[in-house]
Formats: C-alpha cells, sequence, structure tokens
C-alpha cells in the first residue's frame, strides 16, 4: 500500500528516544519514593485490558430497559408484532432462577421490577434485551414497550415516613449543657447529591459455562460482593461463579455496590442466550442509573461559653437513601459518627433517620456519609468563630481532640491522635494567619465598587479507619501470601486496583517483610477463582486492615522458610521451593486489640483508629456574578504510616478536587425524580484550569494495632475541603452559604437577600400534564 | 466506503460507513483499545487523537474526515519495556493513577510539546483542559508534562 503521508509527518512519527532503557527499574528519583506504579507502564501505553477493551469472540451486546416514571405499577411488558424477536433474546424477572435481589442488607432491591411489581423510582431496570448486533438492539428496544400505572412519588426526605434506618449517639447530658451555654448557635445544612464520575463508565461481560456457572468480567470494587449476588440470584455454586475484575477506570465508592446489579443482568441474558453478553454503560445511562452520594439535611445545636468552651453539641442528621436500601444505614452510621467533628463534648446528642425517596438510589462515594456531616459540624465550628470573635484556627486549637479523650460514642482516643498536627500543618504551610490578616483588611477596605474579593478558609475533619464497629469482624477477611513451587512469591487477596495503588503498595509490603526486592513479588489477579475473600475494596481499609493481613502473612513465611533453610529468605527462597514444593499461608483477620464496640447501643470504639486532616482553601469571589475561583488548597493528613509519598499524595490532590468540585459546581438537578443533568455537558467537574493549586502535606501518627501502624487516606481529604472553601467564600463575601454546591446562584442570593434557589437534592414535582 | 490513513505511522485502509466514529474504528476495526470512551460527546477528552498532528475528540470525528490523514495514538508513543520520555514522567511523578484518561492525556500533553510553546503551568493547564481526570486533582499530571517539557529542552535522557 501507497503510504499517503502528509508533509512534515514523518518528523512527527519518528520514533521517540528512551528515558527508561530496557532493563532499567528505577528512573530519576523514584528510589526515595516507593516503587514506580506497577501495572503503569501497561496504562500509560494503552495495554491495559478495562472492560470494553476485552474481545469475546461472538459476544451479544445487551440494554436494559428502564422506567420513565418514579412511582408506579408495571402492568405489562408488550412485544410489537412487527419487529422479529426471534432474532434477539428477551429477559424479564420470570427469567431469574434465584432470589429476584440484588443481595446486600436488605433484600428491597429487585433485579428487574416483574410484571405486577412496583416500580420505585425513575431509570429502574424492568427487563434486558441481547441482539448480536447494536443496530439490532436498537430496533428491539424501540419495539418493546411497557404499560404502566402511575403511584404518587415522594421526594422530600423531610416528608418521607418509609424509613430505612435511625440511629441516635449519646454521651452527657445534652439539654443541661445546651441550658448552661451562653451562647446557642443553630444552623441548618443540605447538601445534595454528588457523582462519582469515574471517567470509565460501569461496564461487565458475562461468559456463560458448560458447567452451567458464569464467568464474569468487569470494572469493579468488590468482586465478591458480586459472586455472592450471583450465586444467590443464579442458584450457583461458589465454583460456578467466577468474577474477574478487568482493569478499573476509577471507583470512587462508584464501583463498590452497583457493578452487582450490571453483573446480574449480563449474567441472565448470557445464560439465555448462550453467548458471552457485553454490558457496557455509555455515560447517559450511567449518570442516569447509577448510584450518587447521600443527599442530607443536617440541623445543628451547639452550645458554647463566652470564654469559647463548647458545652453541648445537638445534632439532627436526615440522609436521603433513594428508593432502596442499598448501603444506606452504613452510609448513615458512619455520617452520625463523624458528625460531630473532631472536638472534645461532654455534652452530645447525634441522632440519624435515613428515608426512602422515589429518586434512584444513593450509595457509596468516598468519605460515605461523612464529607456531608462534617462539612455541617465545620460551618458551625466557623460561625462560632464569628460570633465569639476569634479566630477559626485559634478555636479549632482549642476544641481538637488530644490522645485520652472521648469521643460521643465513649471511645477513648488512646494513640494516634493528630488533630493538631494536621491544623498545625496546614496552618503553617499556608500561611494563614497572615493571610487571613489581609484578607479581613482587605473586606473593611473594600468599597462599594468592588468587583473580586479574596477570602481564605479552614476546617479540619477525621476518618474513621476501616469498616464502622464490628464490620471487620463480619468481614473476617482472609489475605495470603504464597511461594509457588516455581519460586515466585505471590500475593493473593480480593483488593481491586482502581487508580489508588494497591498493586504496588501490596508486593512493596510483603517485600519489605521478606527482605526481597518488591519487583520480586507478583499480584495474583482479582478473580474469585483464584484469590480468597480478603473484604471489599472500600472504607480506607486496603493499606491498613489488608495491608496489615499480608505483612503478617509475610513474617509466617518467611519464618517457616528460614525454619528448613536455615538461611535468610531472600537467598534461600527459590531453592526452597524447587526442594519442598509451594508453600501458602492464609492470614484470618483478627480483632484490634481492645477495640470493643456494641452495635445494640452504640457505644465503645467505632473505629480502630482516626485519620485526621485539615484543609486551608483560598478563594477568589467576583461580587457582580457570584463566581468562585478556588486558588489554592493546602491539606494535611494523617494516615499513620505513609506508605508510598507519591501514592499517598495522589490520594489527598484527587480528594481535594473532588471535594472542590462539590464545594462549588456539582449538583444534580431533578425534576419528577429524574436527574436532569445526566451528561457530561451538564454535569461538570472541575477541568485542569478549575483545578486549585494542592499542596499535600502527609503527616503521620503510627496506629500501633497494624504492623505497619498505616492507617486509611482514601477518604480523609473529601471531609475538609468543601467546608474550607465555604468557609473561604465567607471569608470574602461576608455571607454564609448553608447549602452545597455554594454556586453563583446561591451566593448572589444571599448577599443580594434574594430567595435562595431549592433545596440541594430535592427533586421538582413532574411538570403538569396538558400545560403548554 | 473504504478509506486510507496512517495510524502510528503504519497506513490502513477500511470499509466502513463514512459516518462511522474514529473511535469505533481505532478500537473495533483496527484493534487499537487503548484509545478510551469516556462520554461520547467530546466533553471529556479520554479519546483524544492527534490528526495530523491536531488534538482531535475520536469520538466527535467521522472516519471520511480522516481520509487521507495520519492518526496517531497512544500506541504510537513508547512500549512498555521502552517508554517515551512523556509517559516516562507520567510514571515517575505518578501522573497516571486508574489509567483510564491517560491515553486521551498523554495525547493532549504530546501535542502541546510539540509545539514548542514554553510549558508554565498555566499553559499546561490550558493544554489539557479538554481532558478530564477525576483521580489526581491534575497535580501530578501538570508537574509530569513539566517535567517531560524540561528533559526535552535540555535534549537529555527522556527528551522527545
Amino acid at each position: 500500500m501507497t503510504r499517503i503521508l502528509p508533509p512534515g509527518t514523518q518528523e512527527l512519527l519518528a520514533p521517540d528516544p528512551l528515558l527508561v532503557p530496557p532493563g532499567s527499574r528505577t528512573p530519576g528519583r523514584i528510589s526515595q519514593r516507593g516503587p514506580l506504579r506497577r501495572e503503569g507502564p501497561a496504562k500509560l501505553t494503552g495495554l491495559a485490558k478495562y472492560a470494553d477493551d476485552l474481545v469475546f469472540p461472538g459476544a451479544w451486546y445487551g440494554a436494559t430497559i428502564r422506567s420513565t416514571e418514579p412511582h408506579a405499577t408495571l402492568v405489562g411488558i408488550d412485544l410489537d408484532d412487527a419487529f422479529d424477536w426471534s432474532q434477539v433474546v428477551v429477559v424479564t424477572a420470570a427469567d431469574i432462577p434465584g432470589d429476584n435481589v440484588v443481595s446486600l442488607i436488605r433484600d428491597d432491591q429487585p433485579i428487574l421490577v416483574p410484571v405486577g411489581g412496583e416500580i420505585r423510582h425513575q431509570a429502574e431496570a424492568l427487563c434486558l434485551i441481547a441482539a448480536a448486533d447494536r443496530e439490532t438492539l436498537r430496533a428491539a428496544k424501540q419495539s418493546l414497550k411497557v404499560r404502566t400505572e402511575r403511584l404518587p412519588a415522594v421526594f422530600d426526605p423531610l416528608e418521607s415516613s418509609d424509613e430505612f434506618s435511625h440511629l441516635e449517639v449519646r454521651r452527657g447530658d445534652v439539654e443541661a449543657g445546651l441550658a448552661q451555654a451562653e451562647l446557642v448557635i443553630e444552623g441548618t445544612y443540605r447538601v445534595g447529591h454528588q457523582e462519582q464520575l469515574y471517567i470509565e463508565n460501569q461496564a461487565m461481560i458475562a461468559v456463560p459455562q458448560a458447567d452451567g456457572g458464569v464467568t464474569v468480567h468487569g470494572s469493579c470494587q468488590c468482586p465478591y460482593y458480586i459472586h455472592r449476588a450471583l450465586k444467590r440470584s443464579l442458584q450457583l455454586t461458589d465454583a460456578q461463579a467466577v468474577v474477574v475484575q478487568a482493569e478499573t477506570g476509577g471507583g470512587f465508592g462508584g464501583k463498590e455496590e452497583y457493578p452487582s446489579m450490571i453483573a446480574l443482568h449480563a449474567a441472565l441474558l448470557a445464560r439465555k442466550v448462550g453467548k458471552a453478553v457485553r454490558m457496557i454503560y455509555d455515560r447517559h445511562e450511567d449518570l442516569s442509573a447509577t448510584t450518587k452520594r447521600h443527599p442530607a439535611v443536617i440541623h445543628h445545636r451547639t452550645g458554647v461559653m463566652l470564654d469559647g468552651t463548647l458545652v453541648a453539641q445537638e445534632i439532627d442528621v436526615v440522609m436521603d437513601g433513594g428508593a432502596y436500601c442499598t448501603l444506606t444505614p452504613v452510609v448513615l452510621s458512619r455520617g452520625v459518627l463523624h458528625a460531630g467533628g473532631p472536638y472534645r463534648c461532654p455534652n452530645v446528642r447525634i441522632s440519624g433517620r435515613s428515608m426512602a425517596t422515589n429518586t434512584p438510589p444513593n450509595g457509596a462515594f468516598r468519605g460515605f456519609g461523612a464529607p456531608q456531616t462534617e462539612f455541617a459540624a465545620e460551618m458551625q465550628v466557623n460561625r462560632i468563630a464569628e460570633a465569639l470573635g476569634t479566630s477559626p484556627l485559634e478555636l479549632r486549637r482549642r476544641w481538637a481532640y488530644q490522645e485520652g479523650d472521648t469521643t460521643p460514642t465513649g471511645q477513648v482516643l488512646r494513640e494516634s491522635v493528630a488533630a493538631i498536627d494536621v491544623l498545625e500543618a496546614a496552618a503553617e504551610a499556608s500561611d494563614y494567619t497572615r493571610h487571613s490578616a489581609q484578607t479581613s483588611h482587605a473586606r473593611e477596605a473594600r468599597g462599594s465598587g468592588a468587583r473580586l474579593a479574596s477570602g481564605i478558609g479552614i476546617a479540619m475533619g477525621w476518618h474513621g479507619a476501616g469498616f464502622t464497629g464490628s464490620g471487620e469482624v463480619h468481614i473476617a477477611g482472609v489475605a495470603s501470601v504464597e511461594l509457588t513451587d516455581e519460586g515466585v512469591v505471590r500475593v493473593l487477596t480480593a483488593q481491586t486496583e482502581m487508580g489508588q495503588g494497591t498493586k504496588t503498595i501490596f508486593p512493596q509490603l510483603v517485600a519489605g517483610e521478606l527482605g526481597i526486592e518488591p519487583a520480586a513479588v507478583e499480584n495474583a489477579p482479582q478473580d474469585t477463582s483464584i484469590v480468597p475473600d480478603s473484604g471489599p475494596t472500600v472504607a480506607s481499609r486496603t493499606a491498613m486492615v489488608v495491608g496489615g493481613l499480608i505483612i503478617k502473612a509475610a513474617r509466617r513465611l518467611r519464618a517457616q522458610v528460614e525454619s528448613v533453610t536455615d538461611r535468610p529468605f531472600a537467598d534461600s527462597y527459590r531453592e526452597f521451593a524447587l526442594q519442598h514444593g509451594a508453600l501458602r499461608v492464609d492470614e484470618h483477620f483478627e480483632p484490634y486489640p481492645n477495640v470493643e464496640f456494641d452495635d445494640a447501643t452504640y457505644t465503645g470504639d467505632a473505629y480502630p483508629a482516626f485519620g485526621w486532616a485539615c484543609a486551608v482553601a483560598r478563594v477568589d469571589v467576583d461580587l457582580d456574578t457570584g463566581e468562585v475561583a478556588v486558588r489554592d488548597v493546602v491539606s494535611a493528613d494523617d494516615a499513620g504510616r505513609i506508605i508510598h509519598p507519591v501514592l499517598a499524595e495522589g490520594q489527598v490532590e484527587g480528594g481535594t478536587l473532588q471535594a472542590v468540585g462539590y464545594a462549588t459546581i456539582e449538583e444534580i438537578k431533578l425534576v419528577d425524580g429524574r436527574y436532569l443533568n445526566d451528561r457530561l455537558a451538564t454535569y461538570l467537574i472541575p477541568t485542569a484550569l478549575d483545578a486549585p493549586r494542592i499542596e499535600a502535606i502527609l503527616v503521620e501518627k503510627p496506629f500501633s494495632g497494624a504492623p505497619h501502624g498505616a492507617k486509611g487516606i482514601g477518604e480523609l481529604p473529601m471531609d475538609v475541603g468543601a467546608p474550607a472553601v465555604v468557609a473561604a467564600i465567607h471569608d470574602a463575601t461576608g455571607v454564609w452559604i448553608h447549602d452545597l454546591p455554594a454556586t453563583p446562584e446561591r451566593i448572589l442570593a444571599a448577599m443580594t437577600g434574594a430567595p435562595a434557589p431549592g433545596s440541594p437534592g430535592v427533586s421538582s414535582p413532574a411538570p403538569k400534564r396538558g400545560a403548554a | 466506503m473504504s478509506y486510507r490513513f496512517f495510524v502510528n505511522g503504519d497506513p490502513v485502509e477500511v470499509e466502513v460507513p463514512g459516518m462511522r466514529r474514529l473511535l469505533d474504528v481505532l478500537r473495533e476495526d483496527l484493534a487499537l483499545t487503548g484509545t478510551k470512551e469516556g462520554c461520547g460527546e467530546g466533553e471529556c477528552g479520554a479519546c483524544s487523537v492527534l490528526l495530523d498532528g491536531a488534538v482531535v475528540d475520536a469520538c466527535l470525528v467521522p472516519v471520511c474526515q480522516v481520509d487521507g490523514t495520519s492518526v496517531r495514538t497512544v500506541e504510537g508513543l513508547g512500549s512498555e519495556e521502552e517508554l517515551n520520555g512523556l509517559q516516562a514522567a507520567f510514571l515517575e511523578t505518578g501522573g497516571a493513577q486508574c489509567g483510564i484518561c491517560t491515553p486521551g492525556m498523554l495525547m493532549a500533553a504530546e501535542a502541546f510539546i510539540a509545539s514548542g510553546a514554553p510549558a508554565g503551568d498555566d499553559a499546561i493547564r490550558e493544554a489539557i483542559a479538554g481532558n478530564l481526570c477525576r483521580c489526581t486533582g491534575y497535580t501530578k499530571i501538570v508537574e509530569a508534562i513539566a517535567l517531560a517539557a524540561e528533559r526535552r529542552r535540555a535534549g537529555g535522557p527522556g527528551a522527545l
């Protein structure tokens, strides 16, 4: 074939000189910074295989038929006789061999709404279609009609009478505390939905197997959640249900529970078609149907003395779970447990309720309830500082937890308390006091013609590491390290890599224990037929909990090998494997010492340890338009021990920008229970130009319960960014924005006294029928 | 219809409808799955490729417009064993996390560095403003591009 290159193209296509010559492992300064990202080269060359990159010859394409009403009875599903239905496969609830539920906490969510059953939200799955090609699939979708009878819908959690869960945490006597207080500050704060917006959409491919089982390949955080869901609803054995994680393009909680639904859909279709079926969501379907961060309404009454002593916190949290339970009770629980903020207070009552509405179910998202309640808590602290005429930094210095303090659940913080450390680190790095003096001087000197105002804001937070209460005991995770008969060290866990660095730090941790190079340690694939159930990849538990398990497993492996060879592991393990064959050590989770929690009374040690974070944000606010530019954010985060500084900074930087988006632009509008901005053109996340300059400061207060001292880091920065930004907006403008996001509309309304836009997260009713 | 163009220097010919998206031609007809789809409407930049050196969203380009041109994708940069300078800078600084925006981000950065424009922070951010990343907060991506540009200017190892 003739080359028809335009002039100049040859030069562009010339091969690049190499930075990393073949055989070289560690270019640049990496040696001090932890190993290079394990799967980095595959991702950087386009070779990494995400679900939609996997090829299964002859695979069919699957689609989901969804509701277009928020609450209705599904009367019937009609197939148009004009269409040749023999060329497609349709799956309804009647095709589900086992339980028609997506197995999670409560058995309320169907895989498909049965005919005669209740549709509880927009975009709910009603039936499935698969075809050999996309054109046929599209035609089939248009030839299928659903008949429904509409039912009244509830959109506001405050008007709902359908409760998923409630709980209360009490310490001291809150009524007496408030009565004793010289100043009581009250506030109601509302936050709306937030979309995880992983750049890779949800995707699952199911492949039917000869034994009647099914293998599912896809994008997910928790292969064993899917495994359980498949077993139950398809009536499969452990071995018949196989879940294999494909490379996963971001999760942030959004791929914790929802992938089970897609995997079930793909598997049902694949078994009926008898071929592999691809369920690859496009962005519109992903935004319309999948879970979001829970909207919440949080009311505070805080009692203080005029000398600044905190005497009482009364907090009421209402979360909107959406139409089905999903993980809502656990989200509410974490939200309630963090709702007071990282502050010592003798009299506390925090009550929480999670309510059902006829909106798509809300679910896991980085922070898991804490960003909502900690936003409210930090707003209170900043408003109290203003009311007392004191510095918000100084007030936090007085109130922040220190070792020996007791939390509202009665947990004594015996160790690893870094509240003051992160506060001082962030204040110093941001030069908070000097900038704060400058902005307040500028505000006082500002004339009425001013067009731009700058502000600085501070917020701090805490985040319980690992599962809440006795969660880790219930998970009973198992992780393994093995020496194969070929002399290779392998880590076996169900922990997924979704960008946070699992595949890099696990070999690093194991290699450190064994005295070998990280590159000599392999990761077993996240395939349920190969790796044990070490629990889900959520709750900032991977590095702390599972990292701890594999360290212990590696120690035992080393001891066993060395007891036979009588030489250091590094010098003898290959020889050991050749002589004695494979050796595998399974490490079972054991409760952290002295950590006890009573799930019934909500008292005791809510978490084995907490991480601590403080953010300082600087903003410019356009006083004409209300537009906010977040200029820079300093985030100081304590994760116990830092395993890999580059990856840890990456978590802080990424989490901080998600928090900035939450604070300023990310909002979902709803009409008739349907997400209106369900495209990337309308649901906006920060671009590189919108993003502030982010400085991550890593603070280390080790946790003795984990062998490496590490706590979680992933969620921490998400808790503190938004209140810091809103405090900075107040510093610039003098107005408090109680509802997130702090959009130009809300800021202008607050500045001019105009009515504020509606509550975030609450749907407008359906437009009147017949109206022009 | 038949369309002929170059992909990463190799001549290709495809028999497809003229309005088929370049993205689908690359991923499905040519099995080059390094280019990703994030939104299908030109908002996220995950499918960024170079068309005669200019950054385009492959989801918005019908293949009929590609006839006779030269397309460059992530597969045309370095290999896993021999990363090019830009890829290596991303690896060193931590510019790739989940990796799904990475191919498009690399192509936008490649075009920016090839332009020879001064690689200041603002200029780099402008150059990748059409490429969304949800993992990194962009900090380490900007750092990686600055590092690669600096090395190219210095002409040392890692020059593009």
